[in-house]
Formats: structure tokens, C-alpha cells, sequence
């Protein structure tokens, strides 16, 4: 497979992954300003800072009302992780590589581009948001379904799955990031509302609220969700289901050419470590230096893996 | 609209009788519902926009991706029409491929008298790079695309021969299989010979003219200029259907004398390249230096017998419209027979007594750019106002050996499904044709490209033109 192609494939997963993980943090954001906050706009701010577009956003705009906040992450096309960004992006390395697709994948994405592109063609109402929202999230499983159901199990599909193993583990680790003082056992006043309401938006961010409380029969703690988030490996959003997956496919590929890596080193680091720790040595570590440790080593591999298979010359 | 009197309709014959060829489908159209028709007409927009068959138009805004109008009322070519066609286009093609040989070897042509050799010597498609070097397999032309125009029962001219890089062999293949899906019981009461071989024969035929020191499967791949090219669908089409790589210039280098590709188990040779990317563009080392498209020092392991390109470089000289003009005398020469396929009568600007002809006639006459394609830069006198007319002849006398003129065709039609019925529209046709030491293949049929607007005579797909699937008949 070319060096080229591979990158796109990644890229395109990436790109897609965002779209899907952007749109989940808008559907947190909007249903806890709507519902709980005293202060809407400081959710919308801490969303922008997960999504990691404060910066562009503050030289554009001096507050964070909702509606220039959902402009900007939904449909601005200036942000280049903007949901309409991130599918024209997904798009455009499809095509690229769409000699690797099968035609049902290609199929999919072109037609997530061109029905959101119908969709996020003028500002979003608050009222159409739900429906925006979930039309986003449709077009995402289309082609996600597209792609398990036809796609050979070969390096192709490794790239991909590459791809979302790496942007995913990145989203849930930069939600912690942002939110990480909220889970302090320290900090916390357990039972306290203003906690239960930021936990909650946590869970949700990572569309986990339902399978968290299924697994923690409602007993809701700080630890208890840091731990889910970054241990868990049955959720697959966890910083650990993420890093098993990346192993994984990395392994296929060591296997498929007949060679390993240094990335295969520092996916194997990464694995180790998690596997060493327990949410109370993390807390230990301290949960902020644990997270920004992981989103630098994650970007880390990504790189490696850019140069390890030759993505650009 | 009662200029279509005077045109031969492919189809229809007066008032209710078809020509033979249609004969089949019309009782099969004349039963059909009109509705039904246009709400299959949409659908196959839809399904066109979805598999996302689109070409880039230039000088539009950015990523403006475009359909070709597809016209669902099949064009239909008769067997022996076919035979009598694909004999004309076989032989034409041999004696392109051998005049190219000739020009970059001994000149003998032009030794004979019979090319004037200022055609050649200050031509700018000619290539004194490629001087000496024979192709592998001696093939100059892999894929050739003849545009041929029709006036009569039996009158066939070749319009263009598009020896360079002809487009379109997509649309031949998507607009059949659109049909198919349409109505795929027309398929099972009407013999059409298939089209859906082309991929298959165009690896087959490329892999044939590999290198000689290529020993196991030939590689082959596809070079790309990249997603902004016009033609980008096309690109990844043919690579995906071929199952080869789709390859841009950042992707190749020179490993060991050999053009390579970065593959993420790092560089693989490449024994056939099958570029869509000019000459010009090719070699920034031995062309245009600053092409961000091409591979520096291609052109050196192509001479030293390292890698084939398709086509080669230097065809664009058969290309050139004044050469046409020599084109049944070409043909002649080298295979020894006469040109089974006419030449549009053509007036050589160069030439002072044509030229007086072509200025006292211009409302009359086409004129096109000896170096011009895709319908860019030419005059349709009949349909140009004075000013144009004014301003066309003045940049005639300024340099007329860049012009030829040729009469206006009355180009047959064949009618398209319009809101109103059925609607009489020019057509001509573009047969693919492929070279390799192996034979000559030519799928039967082609692009079939049909002027939409009511009267005009331009048929291309940055004009304004759409597609038909085009039909040859089975005995």
C-alpha cells in the first residue's frame, strides 16, 4: 500500500471520529446549559477548550454565547475542527484513497458530506439541534457499519482502525483533561450538585452516562468515573480500550509486513503502563500530570507511526 | 428547431418510422410511461452524485464538482456499422503509432515530402528528448480515444485522434452500468456487446508493454496530477478498477534506476505508468522545472529502458491539428492502404491561399487552435456574433499558422429524452482504443457525447455537453 494512502486512511478515520466526538460534546454541552447550569456560557467555554479550538475561537469572538459557540464548533469553516470542517476533510481523503474503500464505504461518507453540508448550510436553531445532532451521529454509524460490514481485515482496514483508536483516546483524554478537577477526590463534596451536574456532562460527552450507571449500580464517585474512563476496558472510549486497540492493529501490521517498529515500542510503554496502574496510583501521580502525560505520549505515537509507515516523503 | 430537418437523425425517420438500428428499442420506449422515464432520468442523477461521478471544471470557483448530464436514450450503432468503424479506427491507429516512430527515428515522411518538415521542426508537441528512443514494445499510443463525427448513412469523418490522453473511458463504463441498473430488462430482450471488459483489457494491454527487463508481473500504476484535476474521478477509477495503485509525483522517486513508489513497506518498483499528466509536467529535470506533478529524472530511466509510460512522451505531435490534415496520406504511407476512415476537410492557415479562403469565409467555417483541445479556443463561425467573427479573424492574420479551418459539419443527432419528448441533439463519438504488442482492442461503442442545447454543435463536457450509453448491436 502506498505511504500515502495509508495517511489518508488515517486521516479520514481521524477526521470522522472528531466530527462524531465534536457533535457528542455539543449534545453534553447543550443538554446541561439547557437543563442545570447557572452559567451556560462557562459550559460552552469548557467545551471549546475540549474541543481544542479555544484559542481560534477567543480571536474571533469575546464571549461564549451558545449560539456563536455551537457556529463555530458545528459549521465554521475557518475552524478546522468544526463538524462541517472535519467531514469536508474526511471527504476529501476518501477521495484520496478510494481506490482503498469499497464502494459501500465511499458511498457512505460522500453521503454524509453532502446531507451535512444540506444540513449545516445555515445556523442551527436550538430547536433543530436534537435533529442536527442526531443526523450527524446517523451518518457517522453509516459509514462505521459500512466499513465493518464490507472491508477487508488486511492493513487497510489497521489504518483506519488506527485512526480512530488514536483521535478517540485523545477526546476522552482532553474531556479529563478539562474536567479533571471536578473529579478530585479533594475537591469534591460528594452529593454536592454542582459535582453530579459536571460528572454528568462528563459521562455524556463520552455518550456513557447509561452504561457507567449500569456498571456502577448509581453509586456515582469521582474515582469511580475516572477510573471508568481511563481503565475500563470494556468501555470503548477508554483511554485503555483505545491503547488496546492501537496495540492490536499496530501488532497486525508488525505481523503483515514481517517488521516492528519503534512504534510498536512505544504502543507496548503505553500498554504497560496502563496495565500497571490502578485508578489510586494514578491519583497518586495525580490525575492532571497522568492525563497530559498521556495525550503528549499519544500524540507521540501517532507521529512515529506517521514516519514508521511513510505516510509523507 | 427546424434546422433538424436538415440533419441525419441516428433514430428517428420522419414523422413515426425508426432507422433499423432503434427498431427494437422503440417498441420497447413507445410502451413505456414518460413518468416513469423522468423519475428514472432523476434517479440517475441521484445515484451519479452519490458514487460521486464528477469532474472539476477550471477557472470555476474551488471544488466545484460538476455532473455530466447523462441522457437515458441509448445511442445505437448497428453491427456492421461497427465492423466497418473499428476496421477504419484499428488501421488509423497503426499508422499513427508507426508515423510516430518515423518522426522520432529516421524521418522518412518528411524525407518523402510528404509532411512538410517545418510542421514537425518547429512544433512545440514534437520532443527532441524523445529523439532515438524506441518505447517498450515499440508502442507510442497505449490508449487512444478517436473522435469520429457522422453526416450520413455511411459518412464517417475522424475529427480528432486524441493519441495523448484521451478521457472519458469512465463515463462509458459508469453511464453502461447506470443503464443496466435502470433497466436491466432491456439488456435481456436487446444483444448489446459489453463494454465492462475495458479495466480487465487496459491492465492486460499495459502490463504487455512492460519493460523487457521486467521479469514476473508487471506493476503497474496510475499517475495522477491529484484531486484537483478535472479528470481526478476518472484517475481513481480506472486505478481502483484495475486494482493498481492511484499514484501522485510526491509518491515516486528514483530508487536504483528505477522509478519507485512509497508504500508503507517502503519503495516498489514500477515497471508501467500509466500517467494522466502531460509531457510538459512529467520531468521537471528534462521539462517545465518548476511541475510539482511529474518525478525528477523520470525521463532518464524511461531512456535508459527502465519504465514504460503510457502513452509516451512525445505523441502529442499526431495530436497537433495541422498533422491531422496530412492524416490520410500518414496512413497511407506507412500501412500501404488508403485511409478507410475520412478526414474532415481541413484549410491550413499556414498555407496564404487558405488562409484568404478562411478569412473571406470565417462565418462559415470552424476554426480551432492546431494545439487546442476540449473545445477550448475555437470558433463556431455559424454561431459567433460580428464582434466575435471581428475579433477571431483579427488573431488569425496575427499568427495564422497556429489555426485550421475546417467546414461546419452538419453533425447527426440522436434525439434525447427532453420534457417535451423526444428532442433531436448533435452527437459524436469517442471509441477507446487500446495498443500493445499484442494486437490492437477497441471496446465496441465508446462516450457518446451529445450537445444538450437545441441546435449546437459543441459536444464538450466543459461546454455544456452531457453523455449517452452508446449500443453496439450483437449480430
Amino acid at each position: 500500500m502506498l505511504g500515502k494512502t495509508a495517511g489518508g486512511l488515517y486521516w479520514m478515520f481521524r477526521f470522522l471520529e472528531r466530527s462524531e466526538n465534536t457533535a457528542r460534546l455539543i449534545e453534553a454541552g447543550f443538554r446541561i446549559g439547557l437543563t442545570r447550569s447557572k452559567d451556560p456560557t462557562a459550559e460552552w467555554k469548557s467545551v471549546l477548550t475540549t474541543a481544542g479550538v479555544r484559542a481560534a475561537y477567543d480571536l474571533k469572538y469575546d464571549n461564549y454565547s451558545a449560539g456563536q459557540a455551537l457556529d463555530f464548533l458545528l459549521r465554521d469553516t475557518s475552524n478546522p475542527s468544526s463538524v462541517i470542517s472535519s467531514i469536508e476533510n474526511a471527504r476529501t481523503n476518501a477521495r484520496t484513497v478510494r481506490t482503498a474503500l469499497t464502494t459501500e464505504v465511499w458511498e457512505a461518507v460522500n453521503e454524509s458530506w453532502m446531507a451535512l453540508k444540506e444540513v449545516l448550510n445555515r445556523p442551527a436553531k436550538e430547536t433543530e439541534l436534537p435533529s442536527v445532532l442526531g443526523e450527524i451521529r446517523r451518518h457517522a454509524a453509516l459509514v462505521r457499519g459500512a466499513m465493518h460490514g464490507t472491508m477487508l481485515r488486511n492493513d487497510i482496514f489497521d489504518f483506519t482502525q488506527i485512526g480512530i483508536a488514536l483521535e478517540r483516546a485523545d477526546n476522552t483524554a482532553r474531556i479529563i483533561d478539562v474536567k479533571y478537577y471536578t473529579l478530585l477526590p479533594s475537591a469534591s463534596f460528594v452529593g454536592s450538585t454542582l459535582d453530579n451536574v459536571q460528572w454528568e456532562t462528563i459521562l455524556r460527552s463520552v455518550s456513557a452516562h447509561r452504561s457507567f450507571r449500569w456498571l456502577n449500580d448509581h453509586e456515582i464517585s469521582p474515582a469511580s468515573i475516572a477510573e471508568f474512563l481511563i481503565l475500563d476496558s470494556r468501555f470503548p472510549r477508554s483511554l485503555s480500550f483505545c491503547s488496546r486497540i492501537l496495540e492490536e492493529n499496530l501488532g497486525f501490521l508488525a505481523k503483515d509486513y514481517g517488521v516492528r517498529l519503534p512504534c510498536h515500542d512505544l504502543i507496548d510503554a503505553q500498554r504497560e503502563k496502563l496495565r500497571q496502574h490502578t485508578i489510586s496510583s494514578i491519583f497518586d501521580e495525580g490525575l492532571h500530570h497522568f492525563i497530559t502525560t498521556f495525550i503528549r505520549d499519544n500524540n507521540a505515537i501517532g507521529q512515529q507511526i506517521e514516519i514508521d509507515y511513510r505516510f509523507v516523503g | 428547431m427546424d434546422s433538424d430537418l436538415k440533419h441525419f437523425d441516428e433514430m428517428l425517420l420522419g414523422l413515426d418510422g425508426v432507422r433499423a438500428p432503434y427498431a427494437e428499442y422503440n417498441q420497447w420506449f413507445s410502451q413505456e410511461d414518460p413518468a416513469r422515464l423522468s423519475k428514472k432520468s432523476k434517479e440517475a442523477e441521484a445515484f451519479f452524485r452519490r458514487t460521486g461521478i464528477t469532474f472539476n471544471v477550471y477557472g470555476q470557483a474551488a471544488a466545484q464538482e460538476r455532473l455530466i448530464p447523462f441522457d437515458l436514450i441509448p445511442r445505437i450503432i448497428a453491427n456492421r456499422e461497427w465492423t466497418k468503424l473499428s476496421k477504419g479506427i484499428e488501421q488509423r491507429v497503426r499508422g499513427i503509432n508507426a508515423f510516430l516512430h518515423d518522426v522520432y527515428h529516421r524521418q522518412e515522411i518528411l524525407r518523402a515530402g510528404i509532411v512538410p518538415i517545418e510542421l514537425i521542426s518547429r512544433n512545440e508537441a514534437f520532443l527532441p528528448q524523445m529523439i532515438g528512443v524506441t518505447p517498450p514494445g515499440d508502442v507510442y499510443t497505449h490508449i487512444v480515444g478517436t473522435d469520429i463525427v457522422r453526416t450520413g448513412e455511411d459518412d464517417f469523418f475522424v475529427l480528432e485522434d486524441n493519441a495523448r490522453t484521451p478521457s472519458g473511458v469512465s463515463y462509458m463504463l459508469e453511464n453502461r452500468e447506470t443503464m443496466l441498473h435502470m433497466f436491466p430488462e432491456l439488456f435481456s430482450q436487446i444483444k448489446v456487446q459489453p463494454v465492462s471488459d475495458y479495466p480487465k483489457n487496459l491492465r492486460r494491454s499495459l502490463a504487455a508493454c512492460a519493460p523487457a527487463n521486467c521479469d514476473g508481473r508487471p506493476t503497474v500504476a496510475v499517475l495522477t496530477p491529484g484531486i484537483h484535476n478535472s479528470a481526478y474521478f476518472e484517475h481513481s477509477f480506472l486505478a481502483d478498477q484495475m486494482g493498481v495503485e492511484l499514484v501522485e509525483g510526491h509518491d515516486l522517486r528514483v530508487v536504483d534506476g528505477h522509478i519507485a513508489m512509497r508504500t508503507t513497506e517502503g519503495y516498489k518498483v514500477i515497471d508501467v505508468l500509466y500517467r494522466r499528466v502531460d509531457d510538459d509536467y512529467l520531468d521537471p529535470l528534462n521539462f517545465n522545472p518548476d511541475s510539482m506533478l511529474g518525478v525528477p529524472g523520470i525521463m532518464d530511466v524511461y531512456r535508459a529502458g527502465n519504465i514504460t509510460i503510457a502513452n509516451a512522451p512525445g505523441t502529442g505531435i499526431a495530436d497537433d491539428k495541422a498533422i491531422y490534415s496530412y492524416m490520410p496520406e500518414i496512413i497511407e504511407f506507412y500501412t500501404g492502404e488508403k485511409a478507410i476512415l475520412k478526414n474532415v476537410e481541413t484549410h491550413r492557415c499556414s498555407e496564404p491561399d487558405a488562409l484568404k479562403f478562411v478569412l473571406d469565409k470565417l462565418a462559415d467555417l470552424v476554426v480551432k487552435e492546431v494545439h487546442g483541445s476540449g473545445g477550448y479556443g475555437m470558433l463556431v463561425g455559424p454561431a459567433a456574433s460580428k464582434t466575435e467573427l471581428a475579433n477571431f479573424a483579427a488573431k488569425l492574420r496575427k499568427n495564422p499558422s497556429n489555426y485550421i479551418a475546417q467546414p461546419t459539419l452538419s453533425l447527426s443527432t440522436v434525439p434525447i429524452f427532453a420534457k417535451k419528448g423526444l428532442a433531436p441533439r448533435h452527437v459524436d463519438l469517442r471509441p477507446f482504443v487500446l495498443v500493445s504488442p499484442n494486437g490492437i482492442n477497441i471496446t465496441p461503442g465508446g462516450l457518446t457525447r451529445v450537445a444538450l442545447k437545441a441546435g449546437s454543435l459543441v459536444v464538450n463536457s466543459s461546454q455544456g455537453g452531457g453523455t449517452k450509453d452508446t449500443w453496439v448491436l450483437e449480430d
